[in-house]
C-alpha cells in the first residue's frame, strides 16, 4: 500500500516537473516559431538563446528608429502580470489560442462585434493586425489614439513598445504600436477604479467575453451537469443511499448547511439563503480550482477584483435588504449603552458596514492572485537561474528548484482554494445572519 | 518591482463586472431551482426517512422488550403452576399411600382378631366336647365298675352325678 502510494507520488512529481517546465517555457523566447513547445526545457533554453542572437541583429537593423523591435529579455514582472490578467484570447501554454468574441463600444463609433482571431494574436498574445482601430496587446484590447489610423478593417502593424512615464508623481505605463515606422500611442479600455489602480474612463468600453468570462461559463456548465446529475440521483433513487456524484457533492452540501448556514443564520431562516450560499461556495471553489489546473490557461478569475467585488456587493445588498428592525437599531442606536457612546458606536458600526464587503472582496482576490504570482515566480526561477537561456547548468538547477517549490506552492494553493471559498461563504452567512438575527432581549 | 498602482487584475473593468454579475445570477437561479432545491428536498426526505426508521426501530425494540417481559411472566407463572401441580400430586400420592397403609393395617388387625376369636371358639368347643366325651367315657367306665359293685345303689349314683356336675363346672 505504502509502496504504491510512493510510486504514485513520484510519478506525479515527475509529471509536474515536466509540466511546469513546458508551462513556463513559452514565455521567454521570442518569435512565432512554436516548434520547441513539446520538447524538454534544456532544448527550450537553447532555442531562446538562438532567438536572442537573432533579436540582437534585428535591433542593429532598426537602430535608426525607436520603432520596431522591442527588447525581449525575461521580465518576471511582465510575465506574471500577463498571466494573472484577463485576456481577450484563451491561450493554452502559448501555442493553442482560442479566439473569443469581442464586444466593444466606442463613444463615437458605436458597437463592434468580432472574434479576437481578427487580431492574429501571436507570442505574448500580441496581435499582428489591428482591426477597426483596435489592437491586442498582452491579450488585452487597446485602441489606437491617432486619428489618421484606419478605423475600418484589418491593418498589419509592426509590434509594440512600452514606455514608463511619470504623471502626477505616479508611474504610468504607456503602450505604443509601430505603424509605417511611426509610434502611435494606445489607449486602454475603460476601468472603473477611480484612478486607484492606474485605470481611467477612456473613449471605449470592452464588454467582451474574455478569458475570465469564458472560465466562468465553463465552470457554470461543469457545475450544471455535476449538480443536475446529483439532483437526478435524488429523484430516481428516492430515500436511498447516495451514489456517484451524489456522494461526492453531498458531504460538501451538508457541511455548508450544517456548519455554515444553520449556525450562522439560524434554524428558521437558513433555507431561504442556502441556495445563495451554496452558489457562492461552488462558484468560487470551481473557479479557484480551475485556475490551479496547469495547461488550461491558469485563469485568475477569483483573483480579479472585479469578480470578487460583484460577489461582495451582492452579499452586501442581500444582507442589508434582509436586515430587520433590530439590525438597523443596533447599527445606528445601540441599545444598552450610555447615550454619550451611542453616536460613536454608530460611526464605528456604519464604517464596519462598508469595511465588511471590502475585506470580503480583497481577501479572496488577494489570496488567489498571490498564489498565482507565487507559482509564476517559482517557474520564473528557471529563466532567472538560466539567465534567459545563456546558462544551461543554471537552467537545470533552476528547473529542479522551481519544480520542488512549485509543487509545494501548488499543494498550498489547493488548500487555499478550498479555504477561501469556505471563508467567503462563511462570512457571507455571518453577515446575513447578523442582519436577520432575532433578538430575545429587550 | 510590482507597482500596485498599475495592477491589472485589480482593475475593475465594466465588461467583467457585467458578465460575472449575469453569470453568477444565472448560476444562483438555475442551480437553485434545478439543483439545490431538489437536492435539499432529497436530503431532507432521506433524513426524515432515516429518522422515522430509527424511531420505528426504537419502538420495535421497546415492543420486543415488552413482549419479552410478558413472556417471562408467563413462563414464571407456568413454572409456578407446574410446581404447585407437582406438589399436589406428591401430597395426593402420600395421602393415598397413608390411607392404603391404614386400611391394610385395620384389615390385617380385623383378620387377626377374627382368627383369634375363631381359634378361641374352636378351642372352647373342642374342650367342651372333650369334656363331654371324657365325662361319658368316665361315666361308662364308672357305670361298668359300679354295676359290678353297687348295682342299684341309689346314693352312689347321686354322688357320681354330683361329681360329674362339679367337673362340668370346671
Amino acid at each position: 500500500m505504502i509502496l504504491r502510494q510512493s510510486i504514485r507520488f513520484l510519478l506525479s512529481c515527475s509529471l509536474l516537473s515536466v509540466s511546469s517546465a513546458i508551462y513556463a517555457q513559452g514565455h521567454d523566447h521570442d518569435g512565432d516559431d512554436q516548434s520547441g513547445n513539446d520538447q524538454t526545457h534544456e532544448e527550450v533554453i537553447q532555442d531562446s538563446h538562438d532567438q536572442d542572437i537573432h533579436s540582437h541583429t534585428a535591433d542593429g537593423h532598426d537602430s535608426h528608429s525607436a520603432c520596431g523591435h522591442h527588447e525581449e529579455g525575461y521580465d518576471p514582472k511582465a510575465t506574471a502580470m500577463h498571466h494573472i490578467s484577463d485576456a481577450n484570447v484563451y491561450t493554452i501554454s502559448d501555442f493553442i489560442r482560442i479566439p473569443l468574441p469581442c464586444i466593444l463600444y466606442h463613444k463615437e463609433k458605436g458597437w463592434d462585434f468580432f472574434m479576437s482571431s481578427k487580431f492574429h494574436p501571436g507570442h505574448h498574445d500580441d496581435g499582428h493586425y489591428a482591426y477597426n482601430g483596435y489592437v491586442m496587446h498582452m491579450g488585452g484590447i487597446k485602441r489606437v489614439k491617432d486619428s489618421n489610423f484606419p478605423i475600418d478593417g484589418e491593418v498589419e502593424i509592426g509590434g509594440f513598445t512600452t514606455k514608463t512615464k511619470e504623471v502626477d508623481g505616479k508611474e504610468r505605463e504607456e503602450a505604443y504600436i509601430c505603424y509605417h515606422k511611426e509610434q502611435l500611442l494606445l489607449e486602454d479600455k475603460t476601468v472603473w477604479d477611480m484612478g486607484i489602480f492606474g485605470g481611467a474612463i477612456t473613449s471605449f468600453y470592452d464588454l467582451s467575453i474574455t478569458k475570465n468570462v469564458m472560465s466562468m461559463i465553463l465552470i457554470f456548465l461543469l457545475f450544471f451537469f455535476l449538480l443536475r446529475a446529483a439532483a437526478k440521483g435524488y429523484a430516481t433513487r428516492k430515500g436511498m443511499a447516495p451514489k456517484g456524484v451524489q456522494s461526492f457533492l453531498e458531504p460538501v452540501i451538508l457541511y455548508i448547511r450544517d456548519e455554515v448556514a444553520v449556525p450562522f443564520i439560524g434554524e428558521k431562516r437558513y433555507e431561504q439563503f442556502l441556495p445563495l450560499l451554496l452558489s457562492i461556495f461552488f462558484f468560487i471553489l470551481g473557479l479557484n480550482l480551475w485556475g490551479q489546473v496547469p495547461f488550461l490557461g491558469g485563469t485568475n478569475v477569483t483573483g480579479s477584483l472585479t469578480v470578487t467585488m460583484v460577489l461582495a456587493l451582492l452579499v452586501f445588498i442581500i444582507s442589508n435588504v434582509s436586515g430587520n428592525k433590530h439590525y438597523w437599531q443596533h447599527l445606528f442606536w445601540m441599545p444598552g449603552v450610555p447615550t454619550a457612546v451611542k453616536p460613536l458606536l454608530a460611526l464605528i458600526e456604519v464604517m464596519s458596514l462598508f469595511i465588511k464587503p471590502l475585506t470580503l472582496m480583497l481577501r479572496l482576490a488577494g489570496n488567489i492572485t498571490a498564489g498565482h504570482i507565487a507559482i509564476l515566480s517559482f517557474i520564473g526561477l528557471i529563466f532567472i537561474f538560466g539567465d534567459s537561456g545563456k546558462n544551461m547548468t543554471g537552467g537545470i538547477i533552476g528547473a529542479v528548484l522551481s519544480t520542488l517549490l512549485t509543487l509545494f506552492m501548488m499543494a498550498i494553493e489547493l488548500i487555499v482554494a478550498f479555504i477561501q471559498a469556505y471563508v467567503f461563504t462563511l462570512l457571507s452567512a455571518s453577515y446575513i445572519g447578523a442582519a436577520v438575527e432575532e433578538h430575545e432581549h429587550h | 518591482m510590482i507597482n500596485i498602482l498599475l495592477f491589472a487584475p485589480f482593475q475593475p473593468t465594466p465588461g467583467l463586472a457585467i458578465w460575472s454579475l449575469i453569470i453568477f445570477f444565472l448560476f444562483w437561479f438555475i442551480m437553485g431551482k434545478l439543483a439545490f432545491k431538489p437536492i435539499m428536498q432529497g436530503i431532507k426526505t432521506r433524513e426524515d426517512d432515516i429518522q422515522s426508521a430509527l424511531n420505528e426501530a426504537k419502538k420495535a425494540k421497546e415492543e420486543m422488550a415488552n413482549l419479552k417481559s410478558e413472556n417471562e411472566a408467563l413462563l414464571q407463572q407456568a413454572r409456578e403452576e407446574r410446581t404447585a401441580m407437582l406438589n399436589g400430586a406428591k401430597e395426593a400420592k402420600n395421602n393415598m399411600i397413608a390411607e392404603a397403609k391404614a386400611k391394610a393395617k385395620a384389615e390385617a388387625l380385623k383378620i387377626m382378631s377374627d382368627a383369634k376369636n375363631e381359634i378361641e371358639n374352636q378351642k372352647n368347643a373342642a374342650l367342651a366336647e372333650v369334656k363331654t366325651q371324657v365325662g361319658l367315657m368316665a361315666l361308662e367306665i364308672a357305670e361298668k365298675v359300679i354295676k359290678k359293685d353297687l348295682q342299684g345303689d341309689k346314693s352312689q349314683v347321686e354322688l357320681v352325678n354330683k361329681l360329674v356336675a362339679e367337673v362340668n363346672q370346671n
